[in-house]
């Protein structure tokens, strides 16, 4: 078992790709730094935070990007943003097999102001374009700092949102939401509860995320290869239909959770028995219990990405 | 921040391949990219640090890694976090490392 | 005074006290027993103006309840009080010399509360008598500092006054017995009050007053130490230690300072130590909180024995479930005992390794600050050569060989007393410094010495990232300081060496520095760890390690 969550952005992926199959664009040599942060007086990074080229995977031309959280918590500037954003449109350009995204992000690079804002608006529209010209899109979120902000709305523009249990996905973090509407609304330093609220797990029974994984970096890769190979078979890029049936079971998923404010409540709702047990699942028993209960079983209109 | 800049000449041990980098800038910690450059022999060292005036630590950390490794036609660029010598002397070997031997997986070079 | 009443005077007094107590409660008094909603009324009864109280303030358990009851006390009518606490945790161990109850103050540690305690020092409203370690206080329990008044903190009670304490016993049995058997008085709070214990911690007779708190007696988690934050740097230095000490002078017997560097030599035991072929060979018995690092170690074979100072939350299941290991009685749960495990610390082990905050260039160790009065707590008795001890074992006749060869003295063994320490903290301050703010803080707070934990004279060695100093080898305090210089790395205490001698330093194997152990940096990663994370732990135990909430994400 190797940890995903331990690794670098740029151990990660070599962890993910077919062995010495990447090319990066832009490397570090090429110093590409954030000119913003430099007149802040705050520390560059010669990848401005973000590895972006291709590879293969599987035999495959996949493209690719790793975020790496350490650095200013993966927050997207300008550069970081138009490093993704270049990565996406020439997927399209060379037509590739599929893109993989691996998140580890706050969101917006607030020190970047309108420039890191612009930068993840950017992002997202090129991902959706990747999926119009057919190409499939899935996200890797399994990183100790999660998935935040606009790159959180970003994630859930891919396919198919792989995560682990440790991963996080969500729009506004704990501490916003504790300093907008109070400690009793929620309590950001009650890790369980954080976890409860934006973890892999409640991801999955929710809908949110495809495929759950332990944290192991082969589990990993295996989880894209299935995802990229169920999706070339499909239709990819946004339908009517699909955003259709995706607003139904929002609405619906809305419903259900009409007055519950713990995420425990939620899954009891669904039907699982013993809701407080979850958290301490291993990955395959909770998958066991999750394919019975999950929200957005219903069968999805292609283009969805819900399996 | 403050940027520092050694050289050290008549290196004995010339680098090959790509360049290669270890580390992120995170709290605590620096990022080493480390290239063959035609120097004349030389060992250039250039460190960008969050970390203002420590510029002798500095320069005993950089003496003795030229001691230990001296190279030649190489060039270190540092972006540093506030990282203590310990770190950064062994994110410096680290980097040499990933050139000398690629297959060491956990030094995070260059994909 | 003449007559039978000369010799009985502290008696004739006690027997006032719990008259006085008798008569104030009436009906809220049944036997030992005391109504929570009146314990204020008891102590008044029960304290006179200048007494010596000795409350719970240990290092994990807080008898809070009775704690905030002093507080409440009017001073009018109690005051003066010469409180004798282990540890000043909370808040109220020094709001009773805000409010004019207490007066003087003879304890050992003080963590949280050094800040307040060290201005409230200033004010003249608190003196300190002195600061100990644990073991010597309780030791003056029985000399010159006997309670005259204790309010302790147990599970439970019956209603003769039989205390059970569960895996936290921790000083109660050493501060009852100086107390009850001194005419004092013993006050219990309790989490319940049942027909049957358990089993019996403290016998009743030893017993005063018991009281159900309506809250349970706070606990402290401070051993409990998360994987994820252990650093590739903690890993090197593990390292060393396990393949430059424990290997070297095959430990069987020690103890860990708490600490992130101890944390990784336990959680590389069963990878690291084992790939050495050293299981079975090196740390076997243990004198060691229930650290929840250990368990890798524990399940992997390593550990055969570990007593305990107090227990750790979230442990308990666990230790239950391997009495083999543990020291546990009849009922299942753990029984911990400071002033044995301390004298056990001190006496029965063969090495000490922990961290500090400062090292001077003799190798005196302080964790002292400016601006808090912290206090030692139990290290010095760990962190000091045993010099009443008789039994050999094979490391305590090498060190004290190496340091004595070539000497014209009469042979004796050595206690290993390791520094373990990075060179720089955070913020870059240097660990190795020419003066030790101790000074200044001895000044600045009246103390008769400076404060140090551990003494130059019982380090055996220093460990940092740039290899291992053996102390034992020196001959002059030249060499000393030059083998410590030869350690402190870019500290200007490290570039203020001579060269020439830290090399023949290190030829001698004074200085030994990871190459000189056949010690590979490349691997010094957290894939060396035996758990990474706190569901690493709990895996490793089987799922019966219950970390408490802030350690946990689920």
């Amino acid at each position: 078992m190797s940890s995903y969550l331990e690794l670098t952005a740029r151990q990660r992926i070599p962890a993910m790709f077919d062995a010495g199959s990447f090319e990066e664009f832009l490397p570090p040599s090429a110093r590409v730094a954030s000119p913003h942060l430099a007149e802040l007086d705050s520390p560059v990074s010669f990848d401005d935070g973000v590895v972006v080229g291709r590879g293969l995977l599987g035999g495959h031309t996949v493209f690719g990007a790793a975020q790496e959280g350490a650095f200013m918590g993966g927050a997207v500037g300008e550069v970081h943003g138009a490093k993704l954003a270049g990565m996406l449109r020439r997927a399209i350009d060379e037509r590739a097999h599929a893109v993989l995204l691996l998140l580890e992000s706050g969101g917006v690079r607030l020190h970047e102001a309108n420039a890191g804002l612009i930068a993840v608006s950017e992002v997202m529209r090129a991902m959706l374009d990747v999926r119009a010209a057919g190409i499939p899109v899935v996200a890797v979120v399994g990183g100790a700092n999660g998935c935040f902000g606009g790159m959180g709305i970003a994630a859930r523009c891919a396919n198919t949102v792989i995560m682990s249990e440790e991963g996080r996905l969500a729009m506004s973090g704990p501490e916003v939401i504790e300093t907008a509407n109070g400690v009793e609304e929620f309590d950001s330093r009650d890790r369980a509860l954080v976890w409860r609220t934006t973890g892999g797990k409640h991801r999955y029974l929710m809908g949110d995320c495809q495929l759950l994984v332990a944290d192991d970096t082969a589990a990993f890769r295996a989880a894209a290869l299935d995802a990229i190979a169920d999706l070339v078979q499909g239709e990819v890029g946004l339908t009517l239909e699909g955003l259709l049936a995706e607003q139904d079971m929002l609405a619906r998923r809305l419903q259900d959770a009409d007055g519950a404010s713990e995420p425990m409540e939620l899954w009891r709702r669904l039907g699982v028995s013993d809701p407080a047990g979850v958290p301490m699942l291993e990955a395959d028993a909770f998958l066991a219990l999750a394919a019975r209960h999950r929200a957005g079983l219903q069968p999805a209109a292609s283009g969805t990405g819900e399996r | 921040m403050e940027t520092l800049q050694f050289r050290f000449g008549q290196g004995s041990r010339p680098l090959a391949g790509n360049a290669q980098l270890v580390g992120v800038v995170g709290s605590g910690n620096l990022e080493v990219l480390i290239e063959a450059v035609p120097l004349d022999g030389a060992c250039e060292i250039e460190v960008h640090t969050a970390a203002v005036g420590f510029g002798a630590t500095w320069g005993a950390v950089m003496e003795d890694f030229h001691a230990r490794w001296s190279l030649a036609d190489a060039r270190i660029s540092i972006n540093d976090n506030g990282a203590t010598p310990a770190v950064v002397s062994l994110r410096l070997d680290q980097a040499v490392e990933s050139l000398i031997s690629p297959a060491a997986p956990s030094t995070g070079g260059t994909p | 005074m003449t007559g039978e009443g000369r010799w009985t005077v502290q008696q004739s007094n006690r027997s006032a006290r719990l008259d006085r107590a008798a008569s104030a409660l009436g009906g809220a008094l049944n036997g030992k027993v005391v109504d929570a909603a009146r314990i204020v009324d008891l102590l008044h009864a029960v304290l006179e103006p200048g007494d010596r109280v000795c409350l719970e303030g240990n290092n994990q358990k807080q008898a809070d309840f009775l704690g905030k009851a002093l507080t409440r006390l009017d001073p009018q009518r109690v005051n003066n009080l010469h409180m004798l606490l282990s540890v000043l945790s909370l808040p109220e161990h020094l709001d009773v010399f805000d409010k004019g109850i207490a007066g003087r103050l003879d304890f050992s540690f003080s963590g949280p509360q050094a800040g307040r305690l060290a201005k409230l020092a200033q004010t003249g409203k608190l003196n300190i008598g002195a600061i100990h370690t644990y073991l010597e206080l309780f030791a003056r329990y029985f000399i010159d500092l006997t309670p005259r008044v204790a309010l302790v903190a147990a599970e439970m009670a019956d209603r003769e006054g039989n205390l059970y304490t569960g895996p936290n016993t921790e000083d109660t049995p050493a501060i009852a017995e100086a107390t009850a058997f001194k005419s004092g008085i013993v006050i219990a709070q309790v989490n319940r009050i049942v027909d049957k214990l358990p089993r019996v911690d403290i016998p009743g007779d030893w017993v005063g007053y018991v009281v159900q708190s309506p809250t349970p007696y706070y606990i402290e988690p401070l051993f409990t130490r998360d994987p994820a934050q252990i650093s590739e740097i903690q890993v090197l230095m593990a390292m060393m230690a396990i393949k430059g000490i424990y290997a070297e002078y095959q430990i069987e017997r020690l103890n860990h300072g708490i600490g992130f560097d101890t944390a990784a030599i336990e959680l590389l035991l069963p990878t690291y130590a084992a790939e050495l072929g050293l299981k079975g060979k090196i740390a076997r018995h243990w004198a060691l909180n229930p650290h929840p690092a250990l368990i890798p170690a524990i399940e992997a074979g390593f550990v055969e024995s570990v007593h305990s100072f107090g227990s750790e939350l979230g442990m308990e299941n666990y230790i239950r479930a391997r009495p083999d290991v543990f020291f546990v009685g009849p009922d299942g749960s753990m029984r911990s005992n400071r002033a044995f495990s301390q004298a056990a610390g001190h006496y029965a082990c063969d090495m000490f390794i922990g961290s500090t905050l400062q090292i001077d260039l003799h190798g005196n160790s302080s964790t002292a600050t400016l601006g808090r009065i912290a206090g030692f707590g139990g290290a010095p008795n760990m962190g000091a050569d045993a010099r009443g001890r008789r039994h050999p074992s094979a490391a305590w006749l090498k060190a004290g060989q190496q340091a004595r060869e070539g000497r014209n003295t009469i042979p004796r063994g050595q206690k290993l007393v390791v520094q373990m320490v990075e060179t720089f903290r955070e913020h870059m301050a240097p660990a190795f410094v020419e003066r030790l703010d101790a000074w200044q803080l001895a000044e600045q707070a009246g103390m008769a010495i400076p404060p140090v934990m551990i003494y130059g004279d019982d380090v055996t060695h220093i460990l940092t990232e740039e290899g291992i100093a053996n102390l034992l080898l020196c001959r002059s305090d030249e060499e000393r300081e030059q083998a410590i210089r030869g350690v402190a790395g870019y500290t200007p205490v490290g570039m203020g060496r001579d060269k020439r001698m830290v090399e023949n330093l290190r030829d001698r194997g004074i200085i030994r520095r990871p190459e000189d152990l056949g010690i590979d940096k490349r691997m010094a990663t957290r894939d060396l760890l035996a758990a990474r994370n706190m569901k690493g732990l709990v895996r490793a135990s089987g799922g019966l390690y219950d970390p408490p909430k802030r350690f946990r994400n689920w």
